[in-house]
C-alpha cells in the first residue's frame, strides 16, 4: 500500500478490462458454448420442422439465421448482466466510479465476440440444413453484413440489458424493449444475407445498401449508449 | 406539518380545474359534436369508398394526435434532461402524453384496419407508415413499462427521458428500413392533393375540425393527467414529511 | 484535521422512505468510526450515501471535500463500499478478481501479489474459483479489492457477519492495517464487543439520526 487516492482511469482501459473479464468468465463457465449455442441450433431445426419444405427453407434461410440470432441475443445479454448482478459486481463497478461509457463499450465488445461465433455456426447450419449456396462473390457481403449487424445488436442489447439489469421482471421487459428497436437490423441483415445467398433470385449487389443501413444503426446506438448508459444504470 | 399538508390540499383543489382546462374541454366537446354531425350526416360519401370514407374523420385526427403525443413526450424529456433543476413537471407531461398517445395510437391502428378491410380488402398491409406506427405503439408501451419500474422520482424521470429520446432515434431507422423494404400505401390525400379521395368543402372542413377537436381532447387529457401525476408525486413527498416527523419523534422517544 | 465526512441535517430517501432523517455527522481523516444501532436505523443508508450511491434530498453532505448534492460521481473512485454483497465474480479466481481492479486503475502486478500475501489469500487458494471459497475467504478477497483500489474512505457494512472467530480476527487485522496506512474507516456493526477495540470512536444511529 504505497499510498491512497484515485488515479485517473481512461475509458478505453475500463472497456478493455471489462471485455476481457466478461469473455474470460464465459470461457470458464461454458454456459454460452454448452447452452446458448445448442439452443440456437435447436431453433434452426425447429424452423425446419415448422416450415417443412426444402424450397421455402432455402428461400427464407437468411431470415431464420437472424431470427435465431435475435433469440440468442436476449439470452446472451441477460447472461452478461446476470454474471455481474449475482454478487453485486455491477454495483461495485458503479460504486468504484468506473466510467459507464467504458462499462458499456466493454460489455458490448464481449457480447459482439460471442455473437460473431454464434452467427458463424448458424450460417454454417443454414448451409447444411437449409441447403443454401454461398458463392465467393457473396462472402465479402456476408462478412461485412455480419460485422455491422453484430455491432448494432450488441450495442442495443447492452444498452437495454443495463437498463433492466436490476429491475424486477427483467426477463420479460428486456425483449419488449429490445426487439422493436432491433427490427431494422433484422430487416437489413436478412435482406443482405439473402442477397449473399442469392436466394429468391436476388443479386449480390442488392445487399450493399442494406449493409449501409446496418452500419448507420450500429453507429447511432453506439453513440446513444455511450452517452446514456450511465443514466440507465444509475440508482 | 399540519399547516404544510393543508396548503398542499388547497393547491390541489385550486388546480383541479383552471379556466384554461375548462376552455380546452369546452372546445373539445363542441368540435367533437361538430365532427359527429358533419362526419355522419352532412358530408357526402365517397365515389369509390362509399361510407367507409367517414372513418377518415376519426382515423386521420387520431393518427395526428398519436404522433403529436410522442413528439411532446420527446420534447418534454429533452427539456427535463436539459433543465438545470430537473423540474419534475416536464417528466409528468412526458409520461401523461405517452399514456394518451398509446391509446390514440391503438385507435389509429384499429380504425385504419377497419378502413383497410373495407377498402383494400385486408386489415393489415406491410406498408412503411402502418409498420412504423405499430412499432411506435410497442416502443411506447415499453416506455410506459420503464416508467413503472419503480425507484425514486428522479430515477424514473432520468431513465424514461433517455428511453424516450432513444425512441426518437429508433423510429426513423425503423421507418426508413421498412420504406426500403416495400411501399404500397396510398399517398396522403390532403397533403399531396392528387389522392383518390375527391375532397369537397364540407369533407375538408369536417376533417380539420376533427383534427382540432382531437387535439383539444389530447391537450385536456394531458393537462388533467399531469395534474393527477403531480398529486401522486406530492402525496409521496408529503408522506416523506410525515415519515420524517415520525422518525424524529421515534428518535426523541428513544433518547 | 480535515473532515472526510461532513453531513449536516442530511435527508436520504430510499424507496420513498427517509432512511436518513436529518443526520448530522462528522468524521476526520484517519478515524475508525463504529456505527451502532438497531436494524432499520439507517446505518446502511448512511454508508451508501457516503459512497455517493443515494441522492441527498435535503440538508448538506460533503465527502472528501465533494458536495454530494452536486456531484455524486467523482467521490466514488475514492471510496470503497463493502456491503452485504461482496461484489466478486463467482466464476473467476481470487487472483483474477483482484487483478480486474488492479488493471482497471493501473496498479502493478507486484502490488497485487503483495496485497494478496498480506491478506493471506496467496498460494494455492489464489487460483481457486471464488464460488468455491468460504465466506471469510470471500470477504478477505473483497477487502483486498478495496486495498488495491487504494480507497481513502472505507465503508464497511457488517464486515464480520457470517464469519467464524478466526475470520473475524483476520478482518480486524486488515482494518487496523488500512487505518495505519491513513485510510478512514466507517464500520456499521452489531458486534460491539469486537469492534469497540477496533474503533477510535463510536456513534449510534437511531431512527435515521446520528447521536
Amino acid at each position: 500500500m504505497s499510498g491512497l487516492g484515485a488515479r485517473p482511469i481512461s475509458i478505453s482501459r475500463v472497456a478493455r478490462v471489462i471485455a476481457t473479464k466478461d469473455l474470460r468468465i464465459e470461457l470458464r463457465s461454458r454456459v454460452v458454448t454448452n447452452q446458448v449455442f445448442p439452443f440456437a441450433g435447436l431453433v434452426m431445426v425447429m424452423f425446419a420442422f415448422a416450415l417443412d419444405n426444402d424450397a421455402v427453407l432455402s428461400r427464407v434461410a437468411g431470415g431464420l439465421v437472424w431470427l435465431a440470432t435475435l433469440f440468442s441475443l436476449i439470452i446472451l445479454v441477460q447472461r452478461s448482466f446476470a454474471v455481474d448482478s449475482a454478487d453485486g459486481a455491477l454495483e461495485a463497478q458503479r460504486v468504484a466510479g468506473l466510467d459507464p461509457a467504458g462499462i458499456f463499450i466493454g460489455k458490448a465488445i464481449a457480447v459482439m465476440a460471442q455473437l460473431v461465433v454464434l452467427e458463424m455456426l448458424l450460417l454454417l447450419a443454414a448451409v447444411v440444413l437449409y441447403r443454401v449456396e454461398l458463392h465467393i462473390s457473396g462472402v465479402v457481403l456476408l462478412v461485412t453484413c455480419v460485422i455491422c449487424a453484430t455491432a448494432g445488436l450488441a450495442f442495443v442489447g447492452t444498452l437495454y440489458g443495463g437498463l433492466t439489469a436490476g429491475a424486477r421482471g427483467r426477463e420479460t421487459l428486456l425483449p419488449l424493449l429490445m426487439l422493436p428497436v432491433v427490427a431494422p437490423v433484422l430487416i437489413g441483415a436478412t435482406r443482405a444475407t439473402e442477397s449473399a445467398f442469392t436466394s429468391g433470385g436476388a443479386a449480390v449487389s442488392d445487399g450493399w445498401p442494406w449493409v449501409g443501413v446496418l452500419a448507420v444503426f450500429a453507429v447511432v446506438f453506439a453513440i446513444g449508449g455511450i452517452l446514456s448508459f450511465g443514466s440507465l444504470i444509475e440508482e | 406539518m399540519t399547516s404544510a399538508s393543508s396548503t398542499t390540499t388547497q393547491t390541489f383543489t385550486a388546480k383541479v380545474a383552471t379556466p384554461t382546462t375548462r376552455l380546452v374541454g369546452a372546445m373539445a366537446i363542441v368540435s367533437m359534436a361538430w365532427v359527429v354531425l358533419g362526419g355522419l350526416f352532412v358530408t357526402p360519401s365517397d365515389v369509390n369508398q362509399g361510407d367507409a370514407v367517414r372513418i377518415m374523420y376519426v382515423h386521420v385526427p387520431t393518427a395526428w394526435v398519436a404522433y403529436l403525443a410522442f413528439i411532446v413526450t420527446a420534447i418534454a424529456s429533452a427539456c427535463w434532461l436539459l433543465s438545470r433543476k430537473h423540474a419534475m413537471g416536464f417528466d409528468r407531461v412526458a409520461g401523461a402524453s405517452a399514456e394518451v398517445g398509446v391509446i390514440f395510437m391503438a385507435m389509429t391502428l384499429l380504425s385504419g384496419g377497419l378502413w383497410g378491410r373495407i377498402t383494400w380488402g385486408t386489415y393489415w398491409a406491410w406498408d412503411p407508415r402502418l409498420t412504423t406506427t405499430a412499432f411506435l405503439l410497442v416502443t411506447y408501451i415499453g416506455y410506459l413499462a420503464v416508467r413503472g419500474l419503480g425507484g425514486s422520482l428522479e430515477q424514473r424521470a432520468r431513465r424514461s427521458a433517455v428511453i424516450a429520446l432513444l425512441a426518437v432515434l429508433e423510429i426513423p431507422l425503423v421507418h426508413f428500413s421498412v420504406l426500403m423494404w416495400r411501399s404500397l400505401h396510398q399517398r396522403a390525400s390532403v397533403l399531396s392533393g392528387d389522392g383518390d379521395i375527391k375532397m369537397d368543402g364540407s369533407m375538408l372542413t369536417t376533417l380539420l375540425v376533427g383534427v382540432i377537436g382531437f387535439t383539444c381532447t389530447f391537450a385536456w387529457l394531458v393537462m388533467h393527467r399531469s395534474r393527477v401525476l403531480a398529486m401522486q408525486d406530492a402525496v409521496q413527498s408529503s408522506q416523506l414529511d410525515a415519515a420524517l416527523q415520525d422518525r424524529a419523534s421515534e428518535s426523541a422517544g428513544l433518547k | 484535521m480535515s473532515l472526510v465526512v461532513d453531513f449536516r441535517d442530511a435527508v436520504v430517501v430510499f424507496n420513498g422512505f427517509p432512511a436518513l432523517a436529518g443526520a448530522t455527522f462528522q468524521v476526520t481523516r484517519g478515524e475508525v468510526v463504529l456505527l451502532q444501532g438497531p436494524n432499520g436505523a439507517g446505518k446502511t443508508t448512511l454508508l451508501r450515501a457516503c459512497a455517493g450511491l443515494l441522492p441527498v434530498v435535503r440538508g448538506s453532505a460533503n465527502v472528501l471535500g465533494i458536495d454530494l448534492c452536486v456531484d455524486r460521481q467523482s467521490v466514488r473512485a475514492r471510496v470503497g463500499l463493502l456491503g452485504h454483497a461482496n461484489g466478486l465474480f463467482a466464476d473467476l479466481t481470487i487472483r483474477e478478481n483482484i487483478l480486474f481492479w488492479a488493471q482497471v486503475i493501473g496498479a502493478s502486478t507486484d502490488e497485487v501479489t503483495a496485497t494478496m500475501h498480506r491478506m493471506g489469500i496467496d498460494g494455492r487458494i489464489a487460483d481457486e474459483k471464488v464460488s468455491l471459497l468460504s465466506a471469510g475467504q470471500k470477504r478477505r478477497c473483497a477487502l483486498a479489492c478495496l486495498v488495491v483500489r487504494r480507497a481513502e474512505l472505507w465503508l464497511l457494512d457488517e464486515p464480520h457477519a457470517g464469519l467464524d472467530a478466526k475470520g473475524r480476527d483476520e478482518i480486524d487485522a486488515i482494518i487496523r492495517e488500512a487505518s495505519s496506512f491513513g485510510a478512514t474507516v466507517l464500520i456499521a456493526s452489531h458486534e460491539l464487543e469486537r469492534t469497540k477495540g477496533l474503533a477510535t470512536r463510536s456513534v449510534s444511529v437511531v431512527a435515521g439520526q446520528v447521536q
